[in-house]
């Protein structure tokens, strides 16, 4: 991942910054510009998720994607937000507690790195809500 | 028709479609695919397409245009301009010049290009065209290709947070065990039929037979699937020739016509799906193939799905009306997808045995049908066979490629 | 002049570690070496947490106790001696995650296990010069300890953020005053590039910790005019268990005072967090009125004093983030390979 590439989503990534259509509500994260519903005609502004959500299904991987691999095994899960909109992250703590339907929260963590030598990745996962 | 999933009307083909011209199949070829250390991309290419040539028994001064699908030359040779090096090598640019053109889905980077040639030819602009699918993907180690895999899914909002392919595959599983009652039994179940199909094709990379067993105890990638419910690594290509159908009795006794070609496009990312265990693309591209055959699943003599996880043919049998919504698996334990049941699926022996050249796949798909349909599979044939379906996926669901292929025109 | 706490916020990773695993690893014996250093356990923080992490957990953890407009924060400075980067600070990084952005000065602050509360004094002067409305200044580690050394018993992670402010309304406590003793006593460093500090063994003792935290101490109490008989609590940098409670004896101060703020027990020491979360746990019982008593100490070496009155406020927002008792709940224990791999020990290439 670049630095620009990544600088440029920290909102999103730091404080589940994404939009909402005030034309037809529907949310959006990771944001989007263009309201899928409504295209052109859609009313798009900013909006700061709770960040409360639930895991709708998960896996725990085993062998990791490049620059992930001393995390293993994590659970990576698809979490719908109560706002409505669902994102993949990593569920933090024990995989094996991780189930579908679990009630989750966003923590702050590192997401990757690129080497020793490179810029750290800091951004959202998420725990279980009642920890 | 066919009973699928709850979509809307709009969605399908609009009335009245048809191509403007009927197009055949008149030559096939598959390389040998499996880690193949000693060819080149352009090696393989060349031997596909001048395998289908001669095949077809047309000349290379014949030729109007090529398409080559391959998902990501970039990454796995640092090689782009796939086209020109393709027509270069096969002597299609030195005086002939001929216009040759890369298609790029990820893993339905061969449906595509078959989609385009099949276009070609109908729109008249093209007489004979060749349309091919090639990957090299062992000249990089397994990490670095299964990051350019990942490639495939949306690298910022699933790559980021961790995703792996596998792993997105993982997640449509344990929603589909979690929903439907699905096993990890009837997911080995699909690998331990592709690999008894794979055991009968020559170019199969692997031929081994395996157990439920074996896949049950081979090492765990992304919970629940295992490494035996993944397709490999593979190298190899695959290439067919397209004329009118017309003229298709010049070249062959037994050419195989186009009844439909079919795309639908989804969400990037698996977590803004309608269902995570339907894949809209499919379902869509199903329904307006079905609608262009004017046919529906119980026409369909056997298929080749896009099985790049054990998961995803159950999926696919599923969203293709082959099989009830959730009983992809009860109807995969109980042999109703194997060569003599009611459906043969992925007698090729799918992505799982036969291996997943990505940017290949989706040819080699339909030069298995052609190939069945012509009643040369040897011990693999599905008894009089008429009309199979190809199913072509990129990324885990954004896009879908479905062609009917049949003996009839 | 009024200055004081506005909020505070602690953060203390899930994972532990015992004394008797580091122990048994290297033959040595757990309960001497508990007994000695009055520390049975340490934090040890999660494969993807840092002191930047740490820092942004506790810095929004003191914006939810005290529910005020991030935007508001003047001033933010993270000390620790573990910054994840040598050059980029880890304070804009806190910055963006509470939404304090663009209107504030940032910068991080290194002073071996005190930079935290040099922190707090960077932010009071910058408070009651009325250059800035609030500070939020952090003290953050995920120190090292090299293995088999005696640090890697105690060396912890941990963080905790101090809102500092000057509007009385809005105060859970006020600093009475603060007053610091520095000199060039080179008892502990670590020079760029080296991944595990050097300690000057016994040398830290007495020329350094004891020497510092005492003058400290006393020089505070004389600005004052106060006493220990005056403070229902006292706080004192805590390398483990012993030296804060030996330097409160020397100093008069009762056990009593100390037990509440005593957390290096079952934390470890987390440097530029470990006399602030002594502080944290105090605030998180101490009542309207009571009067805390706080020295730090970092090597190299300094000891900053404050003298601390809770308000009524503290009543009002003490439940809206966790107690340091509640971050201390349902800990998961590590054995030594888990730990090399969560501390990054285990080199994967």
């Amino acid at each position: 991942m670049s630095v620009p590439r990544f600088w440029r989503s920290l909102g999103s990534r730091y404080n589940l910054e994404g939009t909402h259509c005030t034309e037809c509500g529907e949310y959006y994260y990771p944001p989007r510009d263009t309201c899928v519903n409504c295209r052109r005609l859609g009313k798009i502004e900013s909006y700061k998720f709770k960040g409360t959500g639930e895991i709708i299904t998960y896996t725990i991987i085993h062998t990791a994607a490049e620059g992930f691999e001393e995390q293993t095994p994590y659970a990576l899960a698809i979490i719908k937000l109560d706002e409505g909109p669902s994102l993949t992250a990593q569920i933090v703590g024990n995989p094996k507690e991780v189930y579908i339907g679990m009630r989750v929260k966003p923590v702050f963590r590192k997401l990757g790195e690129d080497g020793e030598r490179g810029m750290i990745y800091y951004g959202t996962k998420f725990v279980p809500a009642e920890a | 028709m066919v009973s699928t999933p709850n979509i809307k009307e709009k969605y399908a083909l609009p009335e009245g479609v048809d191509l403007m011209r009927d197009v055949a199949i008149i030559g096939v070829k598959n390389t040998k695919y499996g880690e193949l250390w000693n060819r080149s991309l352009r090696q393989l290419v060349v031997e596909a397409g001048i395998g289908a040539i001669e095949d077809a028994g047309v000349s290379g001064k014949d030729i109007d245009a090529l398409y080559v699908g391959n998902m990501s030359g970039g990454r796995f040779i640092e090689q782009e301009h796939i086209g020109a090096l393709i027509a270069d090598y096969s002597g299609l640019s030195k005086n002939l010049h001929v216009p040759a053109t890369r298609v790029e889905a990820a893993c339905a980077s061969g449906g595509l290009a078959l989609r385009q040639g099949i276009m070609n030819v109908a729109s008249g602009y093209g007489d004979i065209v060749v349309a091919a699918g090639a990957e090299k993907m062992t000249d990089i180690c397994s990490s670095e290709a299964s990051s350019a895999l990942a490639a495939a899914a949306d690298r910022e909002w699933e790559g980021m947070a961790g995703a792996t392919f596998p792993g997105l595959y993982a997640m449509i599983a344990t929603l589909h065990m979690h929903k439907y009652g699905t096993t990890s039994e009837q997911l080995a179940e699909v690998a331990v039929k592709n690999h008894r199909n794979g055991a009968h094709n020559p170019i199969a990379q692997y031929k081994n037979q395996i157990t439920v067993e074996q896949v049950l105890n081979s090492v765990m990638v992304a919970d629940p699937l295992h490494i035996f419910d993944c397709s490999p690594i593979t190298d190899g290509a695959s290439a067919l020739v397209l004329v009118p159908a017309e003229e298709a009795h010049k070249y062959t006794d037994t050419p195989i016509y186009i009844r439909a070609t079919a795309q639908a496009s989804d969400t990037i990312a698996l977590h803004d799906r309608r269902d995570i265990t339907t894949l809209d693309a499919t379902v869509v591209a199903g329904k307006r193939a079905y609608e262009m055959a004017k046919m529906g699943p119980e026409d369909i003599d056997l298929v080749e799905v896009h099985d790049c996880f054990t998961i995803a043919e159950l999926c696919a049998i599923e969203d293709l009306g082959f099989a009830e919504k959730g009983k992809g698996g009860i109807v995969t334990a109980e042999g109703e997808t194997a060569i003599g049941g009611r459906i043969p699926v992925n007698t090729s022996g799918g992505l799982k045995a036969c291996g997943h050249p990505v940017g290949a796949t989706g040819i080699k798909q339909a030069v298995e049908i052609v190939t069945q349909l012509r009643g040369e599979a040897g011990g693999r044939q599905v008894d009089g066979a008429e009309c199979g379906m190809t199913h072509n996926v990129g990324g885990s669901g954004a896009t879908a490629a479905v062609h009917i292929l049949s003996r009839d025109r | 002049m009024t200055i004081g706490i506005v909020s505070y916020g602690a953060y203390v990773p899930r994972y532990r570690i015992k004394v008797e695993e580091i122990a048994r690893l290297w033959g040595d014996d757990a309960e001497i070496l508990k007994k000695g250093l009055m520390v049975h356990e340490k934090s040890v923080p999660d494969l993807d947490e840092d002191t930047a992490t740490i820092a942004v957990e506790a810095a929004r953890s003191a914006l939810a106790r005290g529910e005020f407009d991030p935007a508001r924060i003047g001033a933010i400075y993270t000390g620790s001696e573990s910054h994840p980067y040598a050059v980029k600070p880890t304070s804009t990084i806190v910055a963006q995650a509470l939404g304090a952005t663009p209107d504030l000065t940032a910068a991080d602050f290194e002073f071996a296990c005190k930079a935290g509360t040099a922190a707090v004094q960077a932010c009071m002067g910058l408070v009651s010069s009325g250059m800035i409305e609030l500070g939020l200044a952090i003290g953050a580690d995920v120190s090292q300890g090299a293995p088999s050394d005696a640090l890697e018993y105690t060396a912890a992670a941990g963080g905790v953020a101090l809102v500092i402010g000057r509007k009385e309304s809005e105060l859970c406590a006020l600093i009475e005053d603060t007053y610091s003793f520095t000199t060039d006593t080179p008892d502990f460093w670590r020079r760029e590039g080296r991944p595990y500090p050097e300690h000057g063994g016994r040398f830290t003792g007495e020329p350094g910790y004891f020497k510092h935290v005492t003058n400290a101490a006393k020089g505070l109490l004389k600005k004052l005019g106060t006493t220990p008989e005056d403070y229902d609590y006292a706080v004192f940098h805590q390398p483990n268990g012993k030296f804060p409670t030996k330097v409160a004896k020397t100093l008069g101060f009762r056990k009593e005072q100390i037990a509440p703020g005593l957390v290096v027990t079952k934390i470890g020491n987390s440097y530029s967090g470990s006399c602030l979360m002594g502080l944290a746990a105090t605030l998180d019982q101490a009542k309207p009125g009571d009067r805390i008593f706080v020295t730090a100490f970092g090597s190299g070496a300094g000891s900053d004093a404050f003298s601390i009155k809770v308000t009524d406020r503290i009543e009002k927002i003490r439940a809206k983030a966790p107690k340091v008792s509640e971050l201390l709940k349902n800990p998961v224990y590590l054995d030594y390979g888990q730990y090399a791999k969560h501390k990054g020990k285990i080199r994967l290439a």
